[in-house]
């Protein structure tokens, strides 16, 4: 059906409004409340949840409410990511609003009998309260200090339908700004809600639009940047798996803006799922005519087109990127000219992360101000991060701009795994630094981390305890650098192979103090002298670990220790007086360096020792030590 | 391999495939990943064949191929073992899974088994950081990879039957 006005959008979104009623109302009625009425299971379709056989959970639930004769009156729909990736996979039920966590196929028959034929909950599946062991049904404290904008529709809705996308204001801004703004009005919005690039950079968005619009030229290109390269990162992919609607609306809102009648969506090949969602997304989108020729009968036309990326971190530089889609090896460019100025094919052409996008919609419908309430003096809105490595509740999270880290960790978190100590927090990925426990009450914004020595990124946030060595995470990520380099210039071609360089001397203990002076002599020269952001930024993990760790450097340098005992060169494993004489370290030991007789204390042959932890692991007397 | 015309020559398929593209040098990239899924890999005669198709030069493809790492111009294993190599995933043990995985099949990352079964790989985070350390073989995700056994178990389901560990032949 093709929607030829804004009023047949009204209509269609009025049709269907009914749909969304019963999801999240604010006054939740009981399960029993809830027996008879029609009901939705929401089961979450995200990446990790998928994994952990969610569309087997769908279709395990509809044949047994099939077998049930309760197929008409409860409907099984997938959605996008509910965030709360550590406990999945999950699903919730409307409109009683009960969530369950850690669901497996083999529960279904149980769910069914008690919430839909008992009518009451099934409390084993339901939230624990680690502390008071009190179980939860729904307003969990994971999303207590959150606040969705970017992630509004992730888990309400179905992203398979553009109908329910309709139903929850869905392309009512793009209406608004066909008909009731100028392409001038709808900058100054963006301008003066101070929404900033969320890919990385900060850089302001209406800035950018504007910069795009006021270039001459006979055409403009929009594109949606959902290369998310950055190791640890998967808001990009859960939004447009969970809500692709948002993003071809902010597309076509910036491409009206800006004077484009053709957008491109970059997206990494290994996100199948997500591309799946969007191929669908822009089909509908054709159907409903809101994709194609005199959109609701205006004269905008506009179409989008997904270009594959095949595995390239630096592609996700504008320049790169923009050398991608033209089918070239993705190597930058130096700037200027600017994509704004020469972009794609030569033509002005504006490049936005898919996060900033999904911010579009909600910012045009309810007002730059409403978003410049929220936030930071310099960064207004939400911030998504992926919070992830060794925190309890390890997911997607979505913050105002200067939330603390220690509420993010701690409060949404819920603390460090197995109750270690916390250590650091990287953010920004491989182009991020370390933080240290002293920073964890700095409210983050775009500045703040910059200015302790790390930067926004897209977002990851890994969470690290005692048991990581700082020196071999700097390793990790340069190794990483080194991979990703693309080779155009030579401080970061060169420069970072010799940072990975000292960095292994070090980690394998033969590193002395000149290295250290070295590391950071480089890797600021490196920082200045790189041709774009994945060379400036790359030396960042080492300067920030050296200026806030530098203890742990030493250590391995002048010590030859591994506080933390991950670098196996310094490591020592020794057998103590506790030990039995089981024999159970000997027969597991892959190098047959373990001798003894049986029942007597054994003996490990340092020489011929691989480092490799077996024996500590077998051990049941506690008497092998590893320093 | 002849190269006689056959609906299932994949060189004529993949002739199809540029012919109806709307333009072609620009999708070099879209058509690497085509022949890629055609022939599993893509050796220097594909290569050139798609570079003498779209009339550039053939050092401009292999710029191309060599320079994204999703495209690889050996032949791959009939499974392809992917272990997550992303931070969360790295902070969790991933180096271990590796380690675990490559002792299992006897191979390095990067490397194919002699009999061309599996293949063995490592990617930048594939988003299930809640499931960490992560595998994917042939598309599938699997989680919380802490136990050999698990593992073992995992790749067993990929094996030939008669390759079954216990299964007599």
């Amino acid at each position: 059906m093709k929607l030829k006005t804004r009023d047949d959008l009204n209509n269609l979104k009025a049709q269907h409004q009914v749909l969304l009623q019963n999801r999240r109302s604010a006054q939740p009625i009981s399960v029993s409340e809830a027996q008879g009425k029609p009901r939705q299971v929401m089961v979450c379709g995200g990446t990790g949840c998928h994994a952990s056989n969610s569309p087997q959970i769908v279709e395990a639930l509809k044949a047994e409410l099939q077998r049930r004769g309760l197929a008409e009156q409860i409907n099984v729909l997938q959605t996008g990511c509910f965030g709360f990736c550590e406990k999945g996979p999950i699903l919730e039920v409307h409109p009683d609003n009960v969530l369950y966590l850690e669901v497996s196929p083999k529960d279904v028959p149980e769910l069914v009998e008690e919430h839909f034929i008992q009518g009451k909950p099934l409390e084993r599946l339901l939230y624990q309260d680690p502390n008071t062991e009190e179980r939860i049904a729904s307003d969990l404290p994971f999303y207590h200090s959150q606040m969705r904008i970017a992630l509004r529709n992730c888990s309400l809705i179905s992203p398979e339908d553009i109908l329910e996308y309709i139903a929850v204001d869905g392309y009512q801004a793009l209406a608004k700004v066909l008909f009731a703004m100028t392409p001038e009005s709808v900058i100054d919005v963006i301008k003066q809600s101070g929404l900033r690039g969320r890919g990385g950079g900060g850089f302001p968005t209406g800035v950018k639009w504007e910069l795009t619009h006021n270039n001459e030229a006979n055409n403009r290109y929009i594109i949606c940047n959902a290369d998310e390269g950055d190791p640890g990162a998967f808001m990009d992919r859960s939004i447009l798996e969970g809500d692709p609607h948002s993003v071809l609306e902010a597309m076509l809102i910036a491409g009206h803006t800006i004077g484009a009648s053709h957008g491109f969506i970059y997206i990494r090949a290994e996100y199948p799922l997500a591309i799946h969602r969007l191929e669908i997304a822009i089909k509908q989108a054709k159907q409903y005519g809101l994709l194609g020729k005199n959109i609701l009968s205006s004269d905008f036309c506009f179409d989008i087109e997904i270009k594959y990326g095949a595995g390239a971190f630096v592609c996700g530089e504008e320049t790169a990127l923009i050398h991608s889609i033209e089918g070239t090896r993705g190597e930058p460019s130096v700037k200027p000219p600017f994509p704004a100025q020469q972009g794609l094919w030569g033509k002005p052409t504006c490049v936005n992360n898919v996060e900033t996008l999904a911010n579009i919609p909600p910012i045009i419908l309810k007002g730059g101000d409403w978003f410049a309430g929220i936030g930071t003096e310099k960064s207004k809105g939400t911030k998504v991060f992926a919070l992830a490595g060794k925190v309890n509740n390890v997911g997607l999270v979505e913050v105002p701009m200067g939330t603390t880290l220690r509420q993010i960790i701690f409060d949404i978190g819920g603390g460090i795994k197995h109750h270690k100590t916390f250590k650091a927090a990287q953010t920004g990925g491989p182009s991020g630094g370390c933080i240290p426990t002293k920073f964890l009450d700095t409210p983050i914004d775009y500045e703040s981390l910059i200015a302790i020595g790390s930067m926004m990124g897209s977002g990851g946030l890994i969470v690290m305890d005692e048991s990581d060595c700082m020196v071999n995470i700097a390793k990790f990520y340069l190794e990483f650098t080194v991979d990703e380099s693309c080779g155009r210039c030579t401080a970061c071609r060169v420069g970072t192979k010799r940072l990975h360089e000292i960095l292994t001397k070090i980690t394998e203990g033969k590193g002395t103090l000149d290295d250290l002076d070295q590391l950071e002599k480089l890797g600021k020269t490196i920082k200045d002298s790189s041709l774009c952001g994945l060379g400036q930024s790359a030396p960042n993990p080492i300067l920030s670990t050296i200026e806030y760790f530098r203890d742990e450097y030493l250590a391995h340098i002048v010590d030859k220790t591994c506080p933390a005992g991950v670098c196996k060169s310094l490591l020592r494993y020794d057998i103590t007086d506790k030990c039995k004489g089981c024999t159970l370290c000997a027969k597991n030991c892959p190098a047959g360096c373990i001798t003894g007789s049986p029942k007597e204390p054994h003996i490990i042959d340092q020489e011929r020792c691989l480092k490799c932890g077996a024996c500590l692991e077998k051990c049941r007397f506690d008497a092998i030590i590893r320093h | 391999m002849c190269d006689n015309p056959s609906p299932y020559n994949p060189y004529q398929q993949l002739d199809r495939y540029i012919d109806g593209l709307p333009y072609k040098k620009e999708n070099l990239i879209a058509i690497l990943h085509h022949a890629q899924q055609l022939f599993g890999y893509l050796p220097d005669k594909v290569q050139r064949h798609i570079a003498a198709k779209l009339d550039i030069p053939s050092a401009k493809v292999y710029g191309v191929v060599s320079f994204y790492s999703f495209f690889t111009m050996k032949p791959r294993g009939k499974h392809v073992v992917n272990v997550c190599m992303g931070t969360a995933c790295f902070v969790r043990g991933a180096e271990k899974l590796q380690q675990e995985i490559e002792k299992q099949l006897g191979i390095k990352t990067g490397q194919t088994t002699e009999d061309g079964h599996f293949s063995l790989d490592s990617l930048r985070c594939i988003g299930a950081c809640g499931l960490a350390p992560v595998m994917m073989v042939d598309g599938k995700v699997y989680g919380r990879l802490i136990h050999p056994e698990d593992i073992k178990q995992i790749l067993d389901e990929y094996r030939e039957p008669a390759l079954k560990e216990g299964t007599s032949t």
